[in-house]
């Protein structure tokens, strides 16, 4: 895996943007391996019930697939010093085969002297703007 | 029902410390459905600069639910977990997590307060390795969606 050094960026440097599929397995999966079962997650009657308009994504699905556009940029996931994000919509996965997209990009918003360098992240959902102020330090090696 | 503000500042030790494993790291990248080789491969983690496989940066969201559950879970706090939502999450590391961490944690809550019909409880783990070194807070904020 190619990484990418301190040297190489600028601010202003684009992130090449990915895009994720959200599917009610994959909801099912993270509930597994993440222990959060909230109901809300895959349960559309219980969604519903309070008030949302189906099933939502797990907001860290989210942010795990946003992170994941810094990780596979860097080549390194362990440069990942600081990571903040507020979820400012739910992602809403139909129950079918296409599910939902999550479609993230990223820019170098500042460049620091001690090696890392500052990205902010967008992820949107079905026109959504589904993370705010959605930002990560990475270390980047000289 | 209202969160008790007579908790604020109140922390929560995990009963027992929290062990990082190869095989919960997978199950944890095959779930977001990344397969980055730094997770899944000792050899590639290790050309990175890395004693053994690294965890995904989400990963210790694990160990703030399992704080925040903690709390969540004292009727005394006054959240109605079915109108939880998660508002924001932070992580700040001195190192990423891998295979073989034996991770101690306490979670606190750090902030209580209501907006907008809603009711806002912010909490932080902080998860050291057995020798004492910090690796990672987590913060968190629920939403207690008003009804």
């Amino acid at each position: 895996m190619s990484r990418i050094s301190h040297s190489d960026v600028e601010v202003g440097t684009q992130i090449p943007e990915q895009t994720f599929p959200v599917r009610r397995l994959d909801l099912v999966r993270y509930a597994g391996a993440s222990g959060d079962f909230n109901p809300i997650h895959w349960n559309e009657r219980f969604a519903k019930s309070v008030g949302l308009p189906n099933v939502i994504a797990h907001g860290m699905f989210t942010m795990a697939e946003a992170g994941r556009v810094v990780t596979d940029w860097t080549g390194d996931p362990g440069s990942v010093v600081d990571y903040s994000v507020r979820f400012s919509a739910p992602v809403v996965v139909p129950d079918d085969d296409e599910g939902a997209e999550i479609t993230v990009a990223g820019k170098v918003k500042a460049k620091h002297e001690d090696g890392t360098v500052t990205v902010l992240l967008t992820a949107r959902s079905g026109g959504a703007k589904v993370l705010a102020k959605a930002s990560a330090i990475v270390r980047l090696p000289q | 029902m209202a969160i008790n503000p007579d908790y604020l500042g109140r922390e929560y030790p995990a009963p027992e410390a929290y062990e990082v494993t190869r095989g919960k790291i997978r199950e944890f990248a095959e779930a977001i459905n990344d397969l980055n080789p730094a997770y899944l491969d000792k050899a590639s983690a290790k050309a990175l600069g890395y004693a053994d496989v690294i965890a995904p940066p989400t990963f210790p969201v694990i160990l703030g639910m399992a704080g925040s559950a903690l709390a969540l879970a004292d009727p005394d706090l006054g959240v109605d977990f079915s109108r939880v939502v998660h508002g924001d999450q932070s992580f700040r590391y001195s190192r990423p997590l891998r295979a073989g961490d034996v991770l101690s944690t306490v979670t606190r809550i750090t902030d209580i307060k209501v907006l907008g019909g809603n009711e806002l409880i912010t909490m932080e783990t902080v998860a050291e390795a057995a020798d004492g070194e910090h690796v990672v807070t987590a913060g968190m904020m629920l939403v207690v969606r008003g009804s």
